[in-house]
C-alpha cells in the first residue's frame, strides 16, 4: 500500500465501569474500501463507530484519520461524516436545505452551498427535490438523502450506522446494490456496520466480525464464509449445520468427530483438544437418492426427508439421520432431479472432509 | 342505534358547552355590552362608545396599557432565556428520579398561593429583609437597600411565577428530539451555537411560542404582583380595571379597558404566532 | 383581598348569593364590615341571646358598595359603610333600604352624633343610616425619627424623603387640600370648583411622591413598616397609632395642624337583606353601652353608644387626650356626605398620581 491508510485504529479500548464495551481493538481501513464491522447487538460495534465519529472517547488507544490522531478532536471538527440508524434527518429543514447544511456550517456561501447541494441532489438521483420537506420523501429517497448529506462534504471516510434497518425488505435488497454503487462512483472509503451478515457479505471488500467487544477475525467476505477462523465467525456468517463431539483420531489434516448421538464425521481443522465443535454448509451437502452418486466422499449418510424448506433458489432440507440428534440441513437444488421430493422420502446425503471445519469447542 | 349516539354525544359535550357558554361567552357578551353604556344621571345609561373615546383621549390610560404591553413582552423574553437552559437540562440530560426531582422543583412553589410567593419576596426584598441584611452583614453596602416598589422587582415577581409554564412546554418540545439529529448538527461540522440555532431552536419552536403565550397572558392579567411589588410605581393595566370597577363604581369604563386588555393580548398573540409561522392548532398541542 | 379581581368578586358574590339561597337552617344574620367591629365573644354572646348566628364578611368602603352594586344589595342583612359613603350610592345604585327608626333604641346613642348621621344619611327623606364607630385620619409619626411632622404637607418635606407614607385614596386628597388651605367641603356640590382644586391637589401630591415609601393599602403592611423604621411618617387612623404608641411611645398619632378628618362606620341595611329584624337586633344589642365598650377597645376606636365611654379602660383615654388637646378636638373635620359623581373626578387624580413617576 502506497497512500497511508484512511483509517486506523490503534489498541482501542472502551470501558463503561467494569464492563468493556470494545475490548483492544486494532484494524486499519484502506483508501475507497468499504469496510464493514458485522456483529450481534450489543456487540460494541456501535461503540466503536461512536468513537471514530467523535461522540465517545475510548479509554485507550489511538484514532488515526490519514495520519492524524483524533483524539480530542470533537465531532464537528473531524473528516468523517455519519449516517445514522434512524437517518436523523433535519425535520425542520428542506432536502436542499438539510444537504446544504453542513456546507454553509464550513462557511461555505449560501448560494454556493445550493449549487453544489443541486448538484449532490442530481448525481443521487434526486433532481429538482431541493425543495421538498424531508417528511414527504420514501424510504429510499430519504436513505439518499442522508448520504448526499455526507458526501457534499467529501469527507475521509463515511461512516454508515445499520442504516437499512428500518427498511422493508424488497427496499432493503435494493438498497444495498445502490449503496454499493454510490461508493464505487464517489471513491468515498464507508465504514459500515450492521448485524445483518447479508448487508456485510454482499456490499464489503472487507468484514470484520465482532463479538463481545473483540474482532475475531478481518477478512474478505469470502474468507469469512469459507475460511472462518473461530467458532463464531462460522456459526454468525451465513448458514451452517453445527455439531459438537469428541476427537476419535487424527490422520494427516484430517480428524475424525464421534458425535454423542452416535455418527462419526471426518473434517479438518485444529484438533488439540478432545472436545470439538464441527460446522458444515448445507450447499456443501450433496444430495442423492442414489447411494452410488455420493461416490467416494467421506462422510456418506442415509436418512427421511423431515421438512422441505421452499424459498425459491434458497430452498433447503432438513433430513432426519440416524447418529444425528438434529435434522441435517442442506440444500435443495431447485434445478435437479430433487426438486419434486416430498417429506418422509429416503435420501442419501454426503459432504467432503475440507467441507468440515472443526474447531476447540 | 344512530340517534342513541347522538344522544350520548350531545349527553358528553353538555358540561363542556355550558362551561363554555355560561362561564366564558356569556360574561364577555355581558362585559362587551356594558362597555358601551354611558352614565347620563344617576341610575341613567345610554348606548356609546365614551368609554373607548375615554381611553384613547386620557394618556394616562394608554400609558399604562402600553406600559403593560412592554414590560409583559420583556418578562415573557426573559422568562424563555432563563427557561430555556433548565428546560434543555431537564428534558435531554436529567434521567429517571433527578427528571422528577428537577420537575418537582420547578412546580413547588405553586403549591402555595401567588399572594404568598409575592410576599415572600417582599420579605427577601424589602429595606429591612434578608438580601438587604446580608449585604451589610457582608460588607457589600453599607446601608440599608431597598430593592422592592420598583420595576426590577415587578419584573424579578412576573419572571419568578411564569417560569413553570414556560419550562414544562419547552421540555416537552425538546423532549421530542431524537438525540441522533443533535449529533447529526455536530457531526455535519455544526458548532453548538449551529446546532442551537438551527436545529435544536426551530425544533422546540412550537413549544417556545406556547409557553411564550402562556406566560404573556399570565404576565398581562396578573394583578398582586405588579401591585405589591412595585408599589408606588407599579402601575399595572389590570390595577385600572380593578380601580374602575372597585374604588369607582364605574363598571362601564372598567368594562371596556377589560374589553381592550382582551383585544390587546390577542393581537399581540396573534402577532407572534405571525411572526415565528406557527399555527395555533400546533401551538395549542405542544401546550 | 388585592388577588380578588372584579370578576372573581362578582363571581363570588354570586356564589354567596346561591349557598345562602339554599342553607338557612338556623336564623342567621349576614354581617358585612371592618376587621375588629364584630369580636368573636360579643358573636357568642349574641347568638346565646338571641339564638341568631351571625357570619361575618369584612370589607372596605369601597369593597362593600361594590359588593352590593354587584347583587343589586342582596347578599348580606346588614352592612357598616362611612357615614359619607351612604347617599351618593344610595342615588347612584339603590343598594340601601331606609331604617325603621322605630325599630332601633335611639337612646342608646350619643344624641348630637345621631342627628349628624341622620342627616348625612339621608335621601328623599328618608334615613338610611345610624352611627356607631367613629374615629380620625391624621398622622402617624415616629418622633423620634421626625421630630418635626406636623401637619400632612410635612409628609412632604426632606426630613422624611423615602420613609413617608399615605394612601393612594380619597381622605388623601381631602386631607392634603385642607393642608394646602382649600376647603373641599366647602365645594362638594361644584364639581368645576371640585376639580380645580382636586388638579391642584393632585399635583402637590405629585411632586410629593417621590418621599412616599409606598401607598399604603392594609393597615397591617403601614404598621409594619412603621414599626421597622421603613416608614417614619404616614397618613393614617388614630387607632393604629395609639396601637404602635402602646408598643413604642416614641410613636404617636398627632392631630395635624389642618384639622383632623373625623370619620363615623354606620349600621345600614342592604336593598335586599333578608333578615331586618335580626339587623335591628344586632344593631340594638352592640349600642348598649357595655357592649359597645368592648367594641370599642376592640377596634381602638371610640363608640356613638351614649354612655360606654365611661367603661372604657384608661389606656386609650390617655392617648386620645395626648394627640387631641381641646382645640385639636374643635378642628376635626367631619365628612360631609360624598355627592355622586365626586368620586369620579377624585379617581382620574388618583390614578393620575399612582401612574406618575
Amino acid at each position: 500500500m502506497t497512500s497511508p491508510p484512511d483509517l486506523d485504529l490503534l489498541n482501542i479500548t472502551k470501558r463503561f465501569g467494569s464492563h468493556r464495551a470494545v475490548d483492544d481493538v486494532t484494524f486499519s481501513v484502506a483508501p475507497g474500501e468499504f469496510f464493514s464491522i458485522l456483529g450481534p447487538s450489543g456487540c460494541g460495534k456501535t461503540t466503536l463507530m461512536r468513537m471514530i465519529a467523535g461522540f465517545e472517547d475510548p479509554t485507550s488507544g489511538d484514532i488515526r484519520i490519514r495520519d492524524k490522531s483524533m483524539i480530542g478532536v470533537p465531532a464537528n471538527r473531524r473528516p468523517v461524516n455519519m449516517v445514522f440508524q434512524s437517518l436523523a434527518l433535519f425535520p425542520m429543514m428542506s432536502v436542499g436545505e438539510n444537504i446544504a447544511y453542513g456546507l454553509t456550517c464550513r462557511g461555505v456561501a449560501r448560494a454556493e452551498a445550493e449549487k453544489r447541494a443541486n448538484r449532490m441532489l442530481e448525481r443521487v438521483g434526486l433532481k429538482g427535490f431541493g425543495d421538498r420537506r424531508v417528511t414527504a420523501l420514501s424510504g429510499g429517497q430519504r436513505q439518499r438523502v442522508a448520504i448526499a448529506r455526507c458526501l457534499v462534504l467529501e469527507p475521509t471516510l463515511v461512516l454508515l450506522d445499520e442504516p437499512l434497518g428500518a427498511l422493508d425488505l424488497k427496499l432493503r435488497e435494493h438498497m444495498k446494490i445502490e449503496l454499493k454503487q454510490l461508493q464505487a462512483t464517489f471513491n468515498t472509503t464507508f465504514a459500515y456496520i450492521t448485524h445483518d451478515q447479508s448487508e456485510a457479505l454482499v456490499m464489503s471488500d472487507r468484514i470484520a466480525v465482532m463479538n463481545q467487544g473483540r474482532f475475531e477475525q478481518v477478512g474478505s467476505p469470502r474468507e469469512l464464509y469459507h475460511n472462518p477462523a473461530t467458532p463464531f465467525v462460522a456459526s454468525f456468517v451465513g448458514e451452517t449445520n453445527r455439531w459438537q463431539g469428541e476427537i476419535a483420531s487424527t490422520a494427516g489434516g484430517t480428524v475424525a468427530l464421534r458425535l454423542p448421538s452416535g455418527a462419526t464425521i471426518m473434517g479438518e481443522g485444529a484438533a488439540s483438544q478432545k472436545s470439538a465443535l464441527a460446522f458444515v454448509r448445507p450447499e456443501a451437502i450433496a444430495l442423492s437418492q442414489d447411494q452410488a452418486a455420493l461416490g467416494t466422499l467421506p462422510n456418506r449418510f442415509e436418512g427421511r426427508v423431515a421438512a422441505v424448506l421452499f424459498d425459491g433458489a434458497n430452498s433447503s432440507l432438513l433430513v432426519e439421520t440416524p447418529g444425528f440428534d438434529e435434522p441435517v440441513r442442506a440444500v435443495l437444488p431447485q434445478a435437479g432431479p430433487l426438486a419434486g421430493i416430498a417429506v418422509g422420502a429416503p435420501i442419501h446425503l454426503g459432504w467432503a472432509s475440507q467441507a468440515t471445519k472443526v474447531f476447540a469447542a | 342505534m344512530r340517534s342513541a349516539q347522538r344522544l350520548t354525544l350531545f349527553l358528553l359535550m353538555a358540561p363542556a358547552v355550558l362551561w363554555l357558554g355560561l362561564l366564558i361567552v356569556l360574561p364577555h357578551v355581558e362585559i362587551l355590552i356594558l362597555s358601551f353604556s354611558e352614565r347620563v344621571a344617576p341610575r341613567v345609561y345610554a348606548f356609546g362608545a365614551g368609554n373607548y373615546l375615554e381611553f384613547f383621549t386620557e394618556p394616562l390610560y394608554w400609558r399604562t396599557f402600553a406600559r403593560t404591553a412592554i414590560m409583559s413582552i420583556l418578562v415573557t423574553a426573559i422568562t424563555l432565556v432563563l427557561a430555556f437552559p433548565i428546560a434543555l437540562y431537564i428534558a435531554r440530560v436529567a434521567r429517571g428520579p433527578t427528571k422528577a426531582m428537577l420537575l418537582l422543583l420547578c412546580l413547588l412553589p405553586f403549591w402555595v398561593s401567588e399572594l404568598v410567593r409575592t410576599l415572600g419576596w417582599m420579605m427577601l426584598l424589602r429595606e429591612t429583609g434578608v438580601i438587604s441584611y446580608l449585604l451589610r452583614m457582608t460588607g457589600l453596602a453599607d446601608q440599608p437597600v431597598e430593592m422592592l416598589y420598583n420595576d426590577g422587582a415587578v419584573i424579578l415577581g412576573l419572571v419568578y411565577g411564569g417560569l413553570l409554564f414556560m419550562i414544562v412546554p419547552l421540555a416537552n418540545a425538546l423532549e421530542s428530539l431524537e438525540p441522533a439529529v443533535v449529533e447529526a448538527g455536530f457531526d455535519l461540522g455544526g458548532s453548538r451555537w449551529t446546532v442551537l440555532r438551527r436545529i435544536v431552536i426551530p425544533h422546540a419552536m412550537p413549544g417556545i411560542v406556547a409557553g411564550s403565550i402562556i406566560v404573556f397572558m399570565l404576565t398581562v392579567g396578573n394583578f398582586a404582583t405588579p401591585v405589591l411589588l412595585g408599589g408606588k410605581n407599579g402601575l399595572w393595566f389590570t390595577e385600572q380595571i380593578y380601580a374602575q370597577f372597585i374604588t369607582r363604581f364605574n363598571w362601564p369604563q372598567g368594562a371596556a379597558f377589560g374589553m381592550l386588555l382582551l383585544l390587546l393580548s390577542s393581537t399581540i398573540v396573534w402577532v407572534g404566532l405571525r411572526l415565528t409561522g406557527q399555527s395555533l392548532g400546533t401551538t395549542l398541542r405542544q401546550a | 383581598m388585592l388577588t380578588k379581581r372584579a370578576g372573581l368578586k362578582l363571581a363570588t358574590a354570586f356564589a354567596a348569593l346561591m349557598v345562602a339561597g339554599t342553607a338557612h337552617a338556623a336564623e342567621k344574620l349576614r354581617l358585612l364590615t371592618w376587621a375588629d367591629y364584630a369580636p368573636k365573644d360579643i358573636i357568642e354572646q349574641f347568638t346565646k341571646e338571641t339564638g341568631i348566628e351571625v357570619e361575618v364578611t369584612l370589607s372596605n368602603n369601597e369593597e362593600m358598595i361594590s359588593k352590593l352594586r354587584a347583587t343589586q344589595g342582596a347578599g348580606f342583612d346588614l352592612v357598616q359603610p362611612s357615614q359619607d359613603r351612604i347617599a351618593g350610592p344610595q342615588q347612584e345604585f339603590g343598594i340601601y333600604k331606609p331604617l325603621d327608626l322605630s325599630k332601633i333604641k335611639t337612646d342608646q346613642f350619643i344624641g348630637s352624633m345621631l342627628e349628624a348621621t341622620k342627616k348625612n344619611t339621608t335621601v328623599d327623606g328618608k334615613v338610611y343610616g345610624v352611627p356607631h364607630i367613629w374615629g380620625t385620619d391624621g398622622l402617624v409619626v415616629n418622633t423620634k425619627a421626625a421630630p418635626n411632622v406636623a401637619d400632612y404637607t410635612d409628609l412632604c418635606s426632606d426630613a422624611v424623603a423615602g420613609k413617608a407614607s399615605f394612601r393612594a385614596k380619597r381622605p388623601t386628597l381631602i386631607a392634603f387640600a385642607f393642608a394646602n388651605g382649600m376647603d373641599p367641603f366647602a365645594a362638594y356640590n361644584d364639581p368645576k370648583a371640585y376639580t380645580e382644586m382636586m388638579e391642584k391637589v393632585g399635583a402637590k401630591l405629585a411632586d410629593c411622591k417621590k418621599n412616599v415609601k409606598f401607598f399604603w393599602d392594609g393597615k397591617d403592611q403601614l404598621l409594619n413598616a412603621i414599626r421597622s423604621g421603613e416608614v417614619v411618617a404616614a397618613m393614617a387612623w388614630d387607632t393604629g397609632g395609639w396601637k404602635l404608641n402602646s408598643e413604642n411611645p416614641e410613636i404617636k398619632f398627632v392631630a395635624p395642624k389642618s384639622g383632623a378628618l373625623g370619620w363615623v362606620d354606620t349600621y345600614a341595611i342592604p336593598a335586599k337583606g333578608r333578615n331586618d329584624d335580626a339587623a335591628y337586633k344586632w344593631i340594638n344589642f352592640n349600642m348598649r353601652p357595655e357592649i359597645a365598650a368592648k367594641v370599642a377597645a376592640a377596634a381602638g376606636n371610640f363608640t356613638a353608644s351614649n354612655g360606654a365611654d365611661k367603661l372604657m379602660q384608661g389606656k386609650l383615654k390617655d392617648q386620645f387626650a395626648e394627640s387631641f388637646p381641646k382645640a385639636a378636638i374643635d378642628n376635626i373635620k367631619w365628612y360631609p356626605a360624598v355627592p355622586a359623581g365626586i368620586e369620579e373626578i377624585e379617581g382620574k387624580i388618583l390614578d393620575r398620581l399612582k401612574a406618575g413617576s
